[in-house]
């Protein structure tokens, strides 16, 4: 019963990365940038949450809703003023660059303005959970929240890609950004709309983040952001089945691991299966293998 | 009025003139061909008349309107839409979805629509479907719709690109040589699909093309550039027989 119990906690500290790693993959696969500040909206929206809902005397369904409109503008915002200048630049390098420097700019305005202090973050999930097997099985209602909110995440943004216009314009430019202007496609439109959803997506992440571990600092972003990363390239980075894919098997490992070999080799573990996955297969899982024709 | 009317056209790259005082005008409805010598500047005229390029001097005029200075996206929305030489269609979408994203811009509702699948999403997709299902039929590709277009054969891809090319509704049809690496059948099937476009859309086409049967055949006035400069122009059976093109394209 116990290992059932620890794959289901997996299941969930999964789900959350998977959220995370769907904006990852959205923007890379879209707009062909890693945005390494990406973890740092989640930080952001659960301070946001956490002020909302402090103001608010607890009611934390008005500071989700708060905080995906804010980090959405957030998204937009950032991709505005530090990307977009930076597109046509002669190397990547420089629109990553600048990406970890929104990271640094975001943790510091949030050590301003929260301090360092660890504020302790109330659950969203007010649900106790379910209780199997006379007592045994518990399983949190914070686990299968996010375990749901993850699946109709993927399903909704699977959909919204495939069946709308929107979506379309989405994988035309990824294919091919100069075409697609040629075809009448706002480039710029819809790269903004990238980073709008991925940024609504960290919201959510961050609220499940912070109700599943309830301690909040300006860092509390960084770390499940680059765990969220390597899902995204464990499983294929640019493809959505990818990230979910990728985001639920770290998760897994990450709690096997550190309930049955070691609390403090459990991270490198999980970079150890990266750095392996990716010798065997250097395009992730689910990523398409791209021949070079000689 | 002229439908296209360029003037004085020059671009230069570093100290090359790639195209100089370049002019032309088309009517409405003329097929009009480009030729010249590889590295004649011809992809680059295309190229400043999408606004891929900015020109340094010149003035490009669609239908009266100045389009020199605006953007790609601008310049398909006011009517100028293309093909290139080296096929790039969306290789990982499905035919139809190619043809969808020419029509992207045509048809509207609101990303909140398109995500909870309401308002005007259902009518808007299904009027979308089946414009882009109609096209596909004109073409002879709705047999293909769900292949990728990666797996197409060599000559469908070309025709889907001019599908593609034909959804975004233009008044001009740019062809960037379109019968480049086609078998004698293919060119064949390509040169009834260029007549196919004129007479069911009333098309004013102007392509590129090497191929000189194919454009001996069906171009009604050309243009030969040379070095970036316009050789001679002309109707077709004068350019062709004139002294200068001759030498040019078979060398002096």
């Amino acid at each position: 019963m116990s290992f059932l119990t620890y794959l289901i906690s997996g299941l969930s500290l999964g789900s959350i990365y998977a959220i995370i790693a769907l904006g990852y993959t959205m923007v890379y696969g879209i707009a062909k940038m890693l945005n390494f500040a990406h973890g740092d909206f989640i930080m952001v929206g659960c301070y946001i949450i956490f002020s909302v809902s402090g103001a608010l005397a607890g009611n934390s369904l008005v500071g989700i809703v708060v905080a995906i409109i804010l980090c959405t503008l957030l998204g937009i915002t950032t991709e505005f003023v530090a990307y977009r200048p930076l597109r046509g630049a002669a190397s990547p390098l420089a629109v990553l660059i600048t990406a970890i420097g929104v990271s640094y700019f975001l943790e510091n305005v949030a050590l301003l303005i929260f301090g360092a202090d660890i504020k302790s973050f109330t659950s969203v999930i007010k649900w106790e959970g379910l209780t199997f097997a006379d007592g045994q099985l518990r399983i949190q209602g914070v686990t299968i929240v996010t375990i749901l909110v993850s699946l109709l995440v993927l399903l909704v943004l699977q959909t919204f890609i495939k069946r709308t216009k929107q979506g379309q314009a989405m994988l035309a430019v990824a294919e091919d950004k100069g075409a697609a202007a040629l075809m009448g496609i706002n480039v710029n439109q819809t790269i903004m709309l990238t980073f709008a959803i991925g940024s609504a997506l960290a919201a959510i992440a961050g609220a499940l983040l912070c109700s599943a571990y309830p301690s909040l600092s300006p860092y509390t972003g960084a770390m499940p952001g680059i765990k969220a990363f390597v899902a995204a390239v464990l499983g294929g980075i640019g493809s959505i089945p990818g990230a979910m894919i990728g985001g639920l098997l770290l998760g897994i490992v990450e709690i096997l691991s550190k309930t049955y070999i070691s609390s403090q080799l459990s991270d490198a573990i999980v970079f150890g299966i990266l750095v392996i996955v990716l010798l065997v297969r250097p395009t992730g899982i689910l990523g398409k293998v791209i021949q070079e024709k000689v | 009025m002229a439908l296209l009317e360029v003037n004085n056209l020059c671009i230069s790259f570093g100290g090359l003139r790639a195209v100089d005082d370049f002019n032309i005008t088309i009517e409405k409805g003329e097929l009009y061909g480009l030729i010249g010598p590889n590295g004649a500047g011809k992809t680059t005229v295309f190229n400043l008349l999408t606004g891929v390029y900015k020109p340094n001097e010149g003035i490009i005029r669609l239908d009266g309107e100045d389009i020199t200075r605006k953007s790609t996206i601008e310049i398909n929305h006011a009517g100028v839409a293309r093909t290139f030489q080296n096929i790039r269609l969306f290789k990982n979408m499905p035919v139809i979805d190619n043809v969808k994203v020419g029509l992207n811009e045509r048809f509207k509702y609101s990303t909140l629509e398109g995500i909870l699948h309401l308002g005007k999403y259902r009518k808007v997709e299904k009027e979308i479907d089946d414009e882009a299902m109609r096209l596909l039929k004109v073409f002879d590709l709705d047999s293909e719709r769900d292949t990728l277009a990666a797996n197409l054969p060599y000559g469908k891809q070309r025709k889907l690109e001019i599908a593609r090319a034909m959804a975004t509704n233009p008044k001009l049809l740019l062809l960037d040589e379109p019968a480049a690496g086609m078998n004698p059948n293919e060119t064949k099937e390509l040169m009834e699909t260029i007549a196919l476009v004129r007479s069911k859309f009333d098309m004013t086409i102007l392509l590129i093309e090497h191929d000189m049967k194919l454009v001996s055949g069906i171009c009604e006035k050309l243009t030969v550039l040379n070095f970036g400069r316009v050789l001679c122009q002309g109707e077709t059976k004068e350019v062709l027989a004139n002294p200068e093109v001759i030498t040019a394209y078979l060398g002096g």
